[in-house]
């Protein structure tokens, strides 16, 4: 039997690019989600009543729909469409889906604590705004989206951290990410248990920085508020 | 500069609250114009139709030459101050003052030159580099005037600007105000619930209840012939006097006594005509003595108003006010005789409106 530490050092090519993958699908879903999720919530508030719809429905759909089955969706209904996912960022088309999954899935929650900041600014600041001249996209993004970004956040902090923990769904759909690692380790007959360990150091280790992060935004922008 | 005119206005609201009803007015270029009424008297609405934040339901508005009434309020070469001045809570004073000019396309330097000068003429020196949650209330009032200044509108629009200052602070500002505006000579629209700001501010006045103008004049024609009860009631810091009193003979009748009254009303009114007697206490002398054709009571209560003090006396049921000098102030249950000062007494129908 290999010892605690000997199953993470033995191991290191199945720990290595499972803990990379996990990083990476974080970032590109984190990224991808914080884009799409703010572009949805300024369709949201919108004044254009067909861009409000698209958004509402949006996220009713997306929100209420379980991470898994968009996966499933992905990764077995696609092929049915003809629709095939290219490779990308030096990884195979599984990898493409599982962070097209989580961005979808997560914008629409990115939407809600976003368009929740946005309804935390006066509708003084957007009036004042349109009052010196400036576009719908204008008030949004120079005066609103900056007040609304300080409030939202430690929701958005939990947004992300939910994100890093999902995306050890892609395990289940032939990416070898962290979770990944456990069945692969199993095959070889190490132990399970030590690799869930290691698994769950790895998270704690990745979430540190998130909350650092969140406390420091937080800090800074109390101060100058 | 410019005038702002505005035709058959009205302003519905979905749900069917008319705010602004056919209204039409004209406002002189370079007037400071006041409106003033209650809350919910469509006050506000009207001047936000006017700066192109609401839409009208009907009736145009137009400004100099140019008819706006479907502009976006940016084209309208028009910059508002709002009663909680609306800063940018994360740019400091300068880019407050400047941010509009850079929307209109100012370079860095041109914006950032008139933002110092606008800033040291409204005596924000100093003061450029902090941000707004790091001023006193005064000062956030000056730098929104200072941001409405910065864009040299043809047209200010004053959203109740002085309504959030203590009311020392409150008097510093009205004057400064009203300097700047004789300053810059821009047309000036201005909203407030405080009929003392308008009387002390305003060239003109529309008094407005339910969306509608009950009075317009000079500060001195709404405080010394209110046109209807209702303005009567509204202006003064005192409240007037308004005693219901029946035609007699030449003289009219009220809290059975018999006194004189404005032989212009009378002639258009009949006898036995139930009319509204209509006086301001500042113009109530109160005597110890009997005075003949004066009103006679006991006084109820006396308040204090610093330089003179209000009275109010009961006079056969009805309470009429007075005001006396400080230090000649009767005692609570004296019997004292009111008469009013002639050629100012008015008489308004039963309707409420000015006879």
């Amino acid at each position: 039997m290999l010892s605690f530490w000997e199953t993470l050092t033995k191991n290191s090519d199945l720990f290595i690019p499972g803990f990379l993958s996990t990083i990476y699908l974080f970032i590109i879903a984190a990224i991808g989600s914080l884009v799409l999720g703010t572009a949805l919530a300024a369709m949201r508030v919108s004044p254009v009543p067909a861009m409000r719809a698209f958004g509402a429905s949006y996220v009713n759909v997306i929100r209420n729909t379980p991470l898994t089955l968009v996966f499933v969706f992905l990764v077995f209904a696609t092929p049915k469409l003809d629709v095939a996912f290219p490779s990308t960022f030096g990884q195979n088309g599984f990898f493409t889906i599982a962070y097209s999954a989580l961005t979808i899935y997560t914008s629409a929650f990115v939407c809600e604590v976003v368009r929740s900041g946005v309804n935390t600014v006066s509708p003084g600041q957007s009036e004042a705004a349109r009052a010196i001249g400036m576009t719908f996209g204008q008030v949004l993004g120079l005066i609103v989206m900056p007040q609304a970004f300080r409030a939202i956040v430690p929701p958005l902090s939990s947004v992300m951290i939910a994100l890093l923990k999902n995306t050890t769904i892609a395990g289940g759909f032939s990416v070898l990410e962290s979770a990944a690692i456990r069945q692969n380790i199993s095959e070889r007959g190490g132990d399970q248990i030590h690799t869930i360990l290691w698994t769950l150091i790895f998270f704690l280790i990745l979430i540190t920085p998130l909350v650092a992060l969140q406390r420091a935004m937080e800090r800074r922008w109390a101060v100058s508020r | 500069m410019a005038g702002i005119a505005l035709q058959a206005l009205t302003k519905v609201f979905p749900g069917g609250v008319r705010a602004v009803d056919r209204l039409d007015l004209e406002i002189a270029d370079g007037e400071f114009f006041a409106l003033l009424g209650p809350s919910g008297c469509g006050k506000t609405t009207l001047l936000r139709t006017i700066a192109g934040l609401e839409e009208p339901t009907s009736g145009e508005v137009t400004i100099g030459e140019r008819r706006v009434t479907r502009m976006p309020p940016g084209k309208r070469d028009v910059a508002m101050v709002f009663q909680d001045y609306a800063l940018f809570p994360h740019m400091n004073v300068v880019d407050n003052i400047a941010y509009p000019l850079r929307i209109k396309g100012m370079s860095r330097s041109d914006r950032e030159r008139r933002a110092d000068d606008v800033g040291d003429h409204l005596g924000l020196e100093g003061l450029m580099e902090r941000r707004p949650a790091a001023l006193s209330g005064g000062q956030q009032q000056r730098v929104a005037l200072a941001r409405a200044v910065a864009c040299r509108p043809q047209v200010f629009l004053f959203d109740e600007p002085l309504s959030n200052l203590d009311a020392r602070l409150r008097l510093e500002a009205r004057t400064f105000l009203k300097r700047l505006q004789r300053e810059l000579g821009v047309t000036t629209v201005f909203v407030t619930h405080d009929q003392s700001e308008a009387l002390a501010l305003a060239d003109r006045i529309a008094v407005m209840e339910a969306g509608r103008i009950r009075q317009l004049g000079t500060p001195r024609e709404v405080f010394g012939r209110p046109a209807n009860t209702f303005v009567a009631n509204f202006i003064g810091s005192t409240p007037m006097n308004l005693l219901p009193a029946t035609v007699r003979d030449g003289r009219v009748e009220v809290a059975g006594q018999r006194v004189a009254a404005p032989a212009d009303a009378l002639a258009r009114l009949a006898d036995g005509d139930e009319v509204v007697y209509g006086v301001r206490p500042e113009y109530m002398s109160l005597t110890r003595s009997a005075v003949d054709g004066a009103l006679s009571g006991t006084v109820s209560i006396v308040e204090n108003l610093g330089s003179s003090a209000l009275v109010s006396v009961e006079c056969n049921g009805h309470i009429v006010g007075a005001t006396v000098p400080e230090g000649s102030e009767p005692d609570p249950g004296t019997t004292v005789w009111l008469a009013a000062t002639d050629g100012r007494v008015l008489l308004y129908h039963a309707n409420g409106e000015l006879a």
